[in-house]
C-alpha cells in the first residue's frame, strides 16, 4: 500500500520522533495548527514528543497549558470554532477524564448539533496503556470510552511509520480524533517478557520514517502477518507482544493492528476471519465492556457461520492496573498461549 | 527496640468544643412569604467611580462588592457609568428589549398550546443580554447560555429563523436536532448553544486567545447563570483567561435562581459573584442588571479593556427571574409569588421606558403603538413558521438527516444503521412509504 506522500528522505525514527516529525510537519503546512498541554512548550512534552516545536514554530503555535484537561480540551473547541487547528496533548490517558465532558458533550457533537454551523477539527494526542510501572493513575487504556462517544474517531498506532501517517490525517480530519500513542512502545516494540532486553525501533523496518509529509488513512487496518490457522485482532502494544507469541509457538496465524477503532476497518476483519474461521481478540484494556467485547458481537454477526470455535479474548484484568503485580495484570505470553491453544484446540 | 512513635497523640485534641453542625443553605422566603428585599445595599448612583479600562484588577477590587448603575429610580441617568447614548440608541434599545419580550410570551403560549415541546423566557433579564450585544462590535463573538435570546434580537436575526428552530420544522436550519432554544448562528457571532451548563466558558476563552494570537481585533463574550458558575467549566475558564489574558468579557447573570435552587447552593451566602474574579486577578464588576444603561456601560468599559489587550473581565448581572425556569417549571412551589414584583430593582423595559419619557424623547402613546406593532410583527412571523410546520406533525426533516453530520463523511456503521431506520419506516408505513 503507497501512502499519499510527498518524496522525501526517510530516516531511522522511534515512535516519538516520529510523533514529533509529524506535528512539526504540519505546523509547517498548516499555519492554524497549534499545539498545546502540560509542559509540551519550552520543556517539550513529558515524553518529549513535543520536543524542538516551540523553539522553531513559536509560543503562540507550542504552549505550556494549566494543569487542567477540562480547559485544555474546552479551549481548545472554541479555537477550533475560531478556525484554528488545535493538537492538545492529554499528558497521560488516565488524567483525561476531567476533560470528558467537553470531548462527549461538546467536541464530539458540535458538527451534529450545529448542522455544520461549527466544527471541532481537533486531535487529542495521549499516551495510553501500562507496561511501565505506571501504577493506577498512569497506566489505563480507556480506548472503548472513547468508541462509545457518538462523533469522535479513535486511532491507535503501533509502530513509527504508522504513528507518523495517522496522526497526520488525523491532524487533517475535520472531526476531533483521539489518538492514543502506546507509551510501552515509544522506544521500541515490546514482546511481552519484561524481563528480556529492549529492542530499539532502529531494528524494526516500521523505523524507516519519511521526512516529510505523508497521510496513513484513517479506518484501515494492517495486516501485520498473513495466515490460515486464525484471525487476530489487536493494536497498539499487543500487535508485537502477539506476533512474538505466535512466532514462538510456530502458528500460521494472521495477524490484524486495527490502527483505527473507530471508524473501524469492517471489511478487513470480516474478509479475514471468513478465510480463517477463527478470531483472537486481544487488547490490554479492562475485559468487561472493553472494545475486544464490540469485536466479538461484530465477528459473530457477520461470521458466524464460518465460525470454527468461539471468539476468545485476551485482555487486562477487570481491576485497577496494579503497580507491583504489573506483570501479573497484563496479557502477556501465557495468557496469549492459553488462548491460542484454546481456540486451535475444536 | 528503639520506640518509632510516640505513644500519645501528638495531634491538638479537639474536646470541649459543640459538634460540628452542617450549614445546608436556605432561601429567605418560601411559598405563602411575604418578601422584603429592603435591606439589600443599593448604593447611589453616583457613588461608584468608573476607573480607566486599563486598571489593575487589585486596584478595583470594590467594584466587585458593589453596584454599578446609571438610571436612579426616577428614571434620571447619572454618574461617572452613564455612557451617553443618544436618544435613537436608546429608543432602539427599548424596542429590541420590547421584542424580545413580545417573542417570550408569544413563544410560551405556543409551547402551552402544544406547538412545541419547550421554551425558556427571559423576562426581566432582557438587558442583560440586548444591552450587552449593543454595546459589542457586530464582529465580536458571543458565547450564550440558554436564555441570551436577547444576543440574536439585537443582532437583528430573522425572527422566523427563531421560530423554525423553536418548531424543529422544515425550515429549522438545525435539521431538528436541538430542544428549542437551542440556537445557532454563526453570521450573527452567535455560538451553538450546548443545554450543559458552562461548557460554552472555557470554549469562549479558547475562541478569544485564537483571535489574540491571529492579532484579530475581535473579542468574545460569555454568559451563564450565576448556579452554573459552580460548574468546574468556569473556573477552567477564568484560569486560562487570566493565565493568557484572553479578551473576553465573562458574564453571570445572576437572576437568584437555579431552577428551585436558590443563589446560595452557589455560594451567594458568602460573597458575591463577581469577586469571583479577585482570586483570579480578573477585573471583576457587579452591576444592576435591570439597568440597561449598566450593562451596556459595563460590557462598553470591559470590551474595551479587552480590545486593547488590558485583558478579561466578570461581570455579574444583578438581576431576577421574573418567570419560571422554563416551561417545565413551576416556581410558585419553591419560591414566594410576589417575589418578582418586590424586587427592588425594577423592570428593565419599565426603568428604560421611564428614561426616555423623562427626556421627553418617548410617550404612552408611542411606547403603546410600539407594542402593538411587534406583537403583530411576532404575530404574522409565528403564522409564517407555522406554514413550515410545527414540532410532531409531520413536517420533520427528512428522517436520514439523523445520521448526517455525526462526522465530516458517513461511516459504514451509520449508513447500515440508516438503513435500518429507512427499512423500520417501510414496515411502519407500508411499501409506498417515501422517506420525506
Amino acid at each position: 500500500m503507497m501512502p499519499e506522500s510527498s518524496s522525501s528522505a526517510t530516516k531511522t525514527m522511534n515512535m516519538i520522533e516520529a510523533i514529533n516529525s509529524a506535528m512539526d510537519v504540519m505546523l509547517e503546512r498548516d499555519p492554524n495548527m497549534v499545539v498545546m498541554g502540560e509542559d509540551v512548550g519550552f520543556f517539550g512534552g513529558v515524553f518529549r514528543a513535543t520536543a524542538g516545536l516551540q523553539k522553531k514554530h513559536g509560543k503562540t503555535r507550542v504552549f505550556d497549558t494549566p494543569i487542567n484537561e477540562c480547559g485544555i480540551i474546552g479551549v481548545a473547541v472554541g479555537m477550533g470554532a475560531y478556525g484554528l487547528r488545535p493538537v492538545p496533548e492529554i499528558q497521560f490517558a488516565d488524567y483525561i477524564y476531567p476533560g470528558l465532558d467537553q470531548l462527549v458533550s461538546e467536541a464530539a457533537r458540535l458538527r451534529y448539533r450545529s448542522a455544520n454551523d461549527y466544527i471541532c477539527p481537533m486531535t487529542v494526542r495521549t499516551p495510553f496503556g501500562g507496561g511501565i510501572f505506571g501504577g493506577q493513575t498512569h497506566s489505563q487504556s480507556p480506548e472503548s470510552i472513547m468508541t462509545h462517544i457518538c462523533g469522535v474517531k479513535t486511532v491507535i498506532p503501533s509502530n513509527p511509520y504508522d504513528a507518523k501517517g495517522l496522526l497526520i490525517a488525523a491532524i487533517e480530519d475535520n472531526d476531533p480524533v483521539v489518538f492514543l500513542e502506546p507509551k510501552r512502545i515509544y522506544n521500541g516494540p515490546f514482546s511481552g517478557y519484561y524481563d528480556r532486553p529492549v529492542e530499539p525501533w532502529s531494528k524494526h523496518d516500521a523505523s524507516a520514517v519519511p521526512e516529510g509529509y505523508y497521510r496513513i488513512d484513517l479506518g484501515k487496518a494492517a495486516t501485520v502477518r498473513s495466515g490460515e490457522a486464525l484471525t487476530i485482532l489487536a493494536y497498539g502494544t499487543m500487535v508485537h507482544v502477539t506476533k512474538t507469541i505466535v512466532e514462538e509457538m510456530g502458528i500460521d496465524a494472521e495477524i490484524l493492528d486495527l490502527r483505527t477503532l473507530l471508524p473501524l476497518d469492517i471489511d478487513a476483519i470480516e474478509t479475514s476471519v471468513k478465510k480463517t474461521g477463527r478470531c483472537l481478540i486481544i487488547h490490554e484494556a479492562t475485559r468487561t465492556s472493553g472494545f475486544g467485547a464490540e469485536l466479538a458481537a461484530l465477528v459473530q454477526e457477520r461470521c458466524f457461520y464460518h465460525l470454527e470455535a468461539p471468539v476468545e479474548r485476551v485482555t487486562g484484568f477487570d481491576t485497577p492496573y496494579p503497580h507491583s503485580l504489573e506483570w501479573a495484570y497484563f496479557p502477556g505470553p501465557v495468557r496469549i498461549a492459553t488462548a491460542l491453544t484454546k481456540i486451535l484446540k475444536d | 527496640m528503639p520506640e518509632t512513635h510516640p505513644k500519645k497523640d501528638v495531634g491538638r485534641p479537639a474536646s470541649n468544643l459543640p459538634p460540628l453542625s452542617l450549614h445546608i443553605p436556605e432561601p429567605r422566603y418560601r411559598p405563602g412569604d411575604t418578601p422584603d428585599f429592603g435591606d439589600i445595599d443599593i448604593p447611589a448612583v453616583e457613588a461608584t467611580p468608573r476607573p480607566g479600562e486599563a486598571t489593575k484588577p487589585d486596584a478595583m477590587r470594590e467594584l466587585s462588592y458593589g453596584l454599578v448603575r446609571v438610571l436612579d429610580f426616577d428614571g434620571q441617568a447619572k454618574g461617572q457609568w452613564d455612557p451617553k447614548l443618544t436618544p435613537e440608541r436608546l429608543r432602539i434599545m427599548l424596542r429590541y428589549m420590547m421584542l424580545v419580550r413580545a417573542f417570550d410570551d408569544r413563544m410560551f403560549r405556543a409551547q402551552r398550546q402544544g406547538k412545541t415541546s419547550f421554551y425558556m423566557k427571559c423576562t426581566g433579564e432582557e438587558a442583560t443580554s440586548v444591552a450587552s450585544t449593543m454595546a459589542l462590535d457586530r464582529g465580536d463573538m458571543c458565547f450564550p447560555s440558554y436564555r441570551q435570546q436577547g444576543i440574536l434580537i439585537a443582532r437583528d436575526y430573522p425572527l422566523i429563523q427563531m421560530m423554525n428552530q423553536i418548531y424543529s420544522n422544515r425550515g429549522d436550519h438545525l435539521l431538528g436536532r436541538q430542544l428549542p432554544i437551542m440556537y445557532s448562528a454563526p453570521e450573527h457571532g452567535f455560538f451553538s448553544v450546548s443545554g450543559n451548563l458552562a461548557t460554552q466558558y472555557p470554549q469562549a476563552v479558547g475562541w478569544a486567545m485564537a483571535s489574540a494570537s491571529k492579532g484579530d481585533s475581535r473579542i468574545a463574550t460569555v454568559w451563564c447563570g450565576e448556579g452554573s458558575s459552580a460548574e468546574g467549566d468556569f473556573h477552567s475558564a477564568l484560569t486560562f483567561a487570566t493565565v493568557y489574558n484572553a479578551p473576553v468579557i465573562f458574564n453571570v447573570v445572576n437572576n437568584q435562581w437555579a431552577i428551585s435552587s436558590f443563589s446560595g447552593f452557589a455560594g451567594s451566602e458568602r460573597t458575591t459573584f463577581a469577586a469571583r474574579a479577585v482570586g483570579y486577578g480578573i477585573a471583576g464588576l457587579r452591576i444592576d442588571g435591570n439597568d440597561p444603561l449598566a450593562v451596556y456601560a459595563a460590557t462598553q468599559w470591559a470590551a474595551d479593556r479587552a480590545r486593547t489587550n488590558n485583558g478579561p473581565t466578570l461581570i455579574e448581572h444583578f438581576t431576577y427571574r421574573s418567570e419560571g425556569h422554563s416551561t417545565s417549571d413551576d416556581p410558585s412551589a419553591y419560591r414566594a409569588a410576589d417575589e418578582a414584583t418586590a424586587w427592588p430593582l425594577g423592570d428593565p423595559i419599565a426603568r428604560l421606558r421611564q428614561h426616555l419619557e423623562t427626556l421627553g424623547e418617548w410617550d404612552t402613546e408611542r411606547h403603546e403603538a410600539q407594542a402593538k406593532e411587534l406583537d403583530e410583527l411576532v404575530k404574522t412571523t409565528q403564522k409564517q413558521s407555522e406554514k413550515l410546520g410545527i414540532l410532531g406533525h409531520g413536517m420533520h426533516q427528512p428522517f436520514e438527516t439523523m445520521f448526517e453530520d455525526v462526522f465530516e463523511e458517513m461511516p459504514w456503521h451509520l449508513q447500515e444503521q440508516c438503513a435500518q431506520m429507512l427499512a423500520e419506516q417501510e414496515a411502519k408505513f407500508g411499501p409506498n412509504w417515501k422517506p420525506e
